[in-house]
């Protein structure tokens, strides 16, 4: 059943557009092209030796499909109420679904990336192995972002109108165009607790070869994994009234 | 064995804005600064308890509003009561609505397997039953058309194959019927059977009465959230129905100027009655029904033939009979207070609702002394248990009268 939605989710967006897979890919390199274009002219992240239009390619492929996954699991119940009234499954498959239909299109974009590197002439480090981990602990704390919202979406509609708002300051608050270092060493702690913090600094660690900042990288993750939890209790405990709040 | 059992399960739905709906609400609770939230609660369900054997066909019904949908939510587990408890035994397909996760963009086949998906099948029985799916909708052609380009008919042909493919330990069915022409309902009738017959458990909610009866041997009848009656189907809906009916099944005119008739004769009463003189408004097809006209003639002296007059749901008139053999036809009345009564034999009349006129005549010279078209009215039930003209067929039964005819077939070899 989560293959069927997932493949559901992933079927409906293709259909009916004309370049289809494309809008996947454009969207990473128009964003690309934009963000090294204005650092390029103000200021000039130091993110040697990766070259920054790959730097910031290899953090915007994970916020768009963090972006993505959030943004429609939070709205899989609401936009889909007959699934809710109509018929009895585990609740959890829904937000998850919509979570994995994002990680298609992050894998479908994931060859630009390839070329990014094979242009800019960057060479994989020996530690590139380990980049999946991250990805996974990525695909966790999105999850449990969508979850939680999915949930909190049904019963307050408040949701709707902060998501997109919640997801700039998110974007912001992240390492995606620029990279850890610019953050002041005493405040690297509380940003931390952003899961994308860690997460994003040691894919891109694993990708470009930096050192790893493993209290970071630790700090990040065990804030993804407590917010899993987190968000599976808190969807738990509601999701016996979905059908009755919705 | 029992399919499923529940003990004094009751739901409360709270109206307005009872519940915080937004933050706003919420935080204006946790305040106390959010004075106006009014909430009206509602029981849907109060109370209900009464348990499933396994093979059994339950019916359910009630008015709109009696608590019926909110007792299929949770049998099938899509809401949860506010109190009691409810223990189900064995898998469970609901299908309160077909169709449900459809998605018009995607393609009849692939609709098919979201579909069983989200109805609970596993990928390998979705891919087993696939063409016999396939071959139920009649719509080999249209398997690789997004549905959205399906006409209605279609897409509930569709939905309703992949629907009666579920194989369910309980089957739980939700007014599906009331969608559909008379093809794609009969279809559905006879499925339900099957699944009823091959000893898994069926629940059905329904209007329509005649398929409750027809389907079901036990119903259930809901009013305000509360089970009024849980007995055999035909008594059920017998109840139900006698309670809704307006005309009824027994009529009385007090014995002034307004009744029916004439110096001559006037109307009391009509009922329709059982071999034991209850009165009733739904009959058994097999059982025979009486028509009871009670009068007074005020004066003496003429011959007097009470008729009465039977008309089906349509209004077309199924036949009319009067006293013509009961020695009255060439007696003439004295005054006082007569009753005239009525057998039709069971196994006559088919299934629905039976209008019944009453009159009086006299025939030498004709004259009419009154005819009360809708006098009263009662309900033929045709039971689902094999021994009456329709047997075992589920579907659609026409003609103004069912008898029970001697039948006979001769082999002559080759």
């Amino acid at each position: 059943m989560l293959y069927f939605l997932t493949y559901r989710d992933i079927a409906v967006r293709y259909k009916q557009t004309i370049i289809g897979a494309a809008w996947v890919l454009l969207q990473p390199l128009v964003s690309t092209l934009i963000l090294t274009v204005i650092f390029s002219a103000f200021s000039r992240f130091e993110t040697a030796p990766a070259p920054y239009p790959v730097f910031v390619l290899s953090g915007i492929l994970v916020w768009l499909f963090v972006y993505g996954a959030v943004t429609t699991a939070s709205n899989s119940f609401t936009g889909n109420v007959n699934l809710v009234t109509k018929v009895y499954f585990p609740r959890l498959i829904v937000p998850l679904a919509a979570t994995f239909a994002a990680a298609f299109d992050f894998i479908v974009a994931l060859p630009v990336l390839a070329v990014f590197f094979i242009y800019f002439g960057v060479s994989l480090p020996s530690g590139v192995f380990i980049a999946p981990l991250f990805l996974f602990f990525i695909l966790v704390q999105t999850a449990a972002f969508g979850i939680m919202f999915s949930a909190l979406n049904v019963r307050y509609r408040d949701v709707k109108f902060a998501l997109p708002f919640f997801l700039q300051i998110w974007m912001l608050a992240s390492p995606v165009f620029y990279p850890v270092s610019l953050v002041p060493e005493k405040w690297r702690l509380l940003f931390a607790l952003n899961p994308l913090t860690g997460l994003i600094e040691g894919w891109r660690a694993a990708l470009f070869g930096f050192d790893f900042d493993w209290l970071l990288v630790g700090v990040s993750t065990a804030s993804a994994i407590f917010l899993f939890i987190l968000s599976i209790a808190v969807f738990r405990g509601m999701e016996d009234d979905f059908a009755d709040d919705i | 064995m029992k399919a499923l059992e529940l003990e004094n399960i009751s739901k409360r739905y709270f109206l307005g804005e009872g519940r915080a709906t937004s933050l706003r609400d919420l935080i204006g609770r946790f305040t106390g600064g959010n004075k106006h939230v009014k909430s009206r609660e509602i029981w849907a369900l109060r109370q209900v308890s009464f348990s499933v054997e396994q093979g059994e066909t339950l019916g359910i019904i009630g008015h709109n509003g009696a608590g019926k949908s909110t007792l299929l939510k949770i049998l099938s587990r899509i809401t949860r009561p506010t109190s009691g408890k409810g223990t189900i035994y064995g898998r469970v397909g609901s299908l309160l609505e077909v169709g449900t996760g459809f998605h018009n963009e995607l393609t009849g086949r692939e609709n098919i397997y979201l579909n069983g998906a989200i109805l609970g099948m596993r990928r390998s029985e979705i891919e087993a039953k696939f063409d016999e799916i396939v071959a139920f909708s009649e719509l080999e052609k249209f398997l690789d058309t997004p549905v959205k380009h399906y006409s209605s008919g279609m897409y509930m042909r569709l939905a309703f194959a992949i629907a009666a493919h579920l194989e369910p330990e309980i089957l739980i069915v939700d007014e599906v019927l009331a969608v559909g022409d008379i093809n794609f309902q009969r279809k559905c009738l006879a499925k339900m059977r099957d699944v009823g017959d091959s000893g898994r458990t069926v629940i059905f909610v329904s209007h329509d009465m005649q398929a409750v009866t027809r389907l079901c041997k036990r119903a259930i009848w809901l009013r305000g959230g509360e089970v009024v009656r849980d007995a055999a189907a035909a008594e059920t809906v017998a109840e139900y129905l006698h309670e809704q009916s307006q005309t009824g099944a027994e009529r009385h005119w007090p014995d002034n100027e307004s009744a029916p008739g004439n110096d001559i004769v006037r109307l009391l009463a009509v009922r329709v009655c059982d071999e034991s003189g209850k009165t009733i408004s739904a009959a058994d097809i097999r059982r025979p029904v009486f028509i009871e006209m009670t009068y007074r003639v005020l004066a003496g002296g003429k011959v007097l033939v009470p008729n009465l007059h039977f008309f089906n749901e349509q209004g077309v008139c199924i036949f009319i009979s009067h006293d013509w053999f009961s020695g009255w036809r060439d007696r003439p009345r004295e005054t006082g207070i007569y009753l005239s009564r009525v057998k039709i034999p069971g196994n006559f009349l088919s299934e629905g609702w039976i209008y019944v006129g009453a009159a009086i005549s006299t025939y030498k010279p004709l004259s009419v002394h009154f005819a009360e078209w809708d006098a009263v009215t009662f309900n033929v039930i045709d039971t689902m248990e094999g021994d009456t003209a329709r047997g075992d067929y589920a579907g659609v039964l026409p003609g103004i009268v069912r008898p029970v005819l001697d039948w006979t077939t001769e082999s002559s070899g080759i």
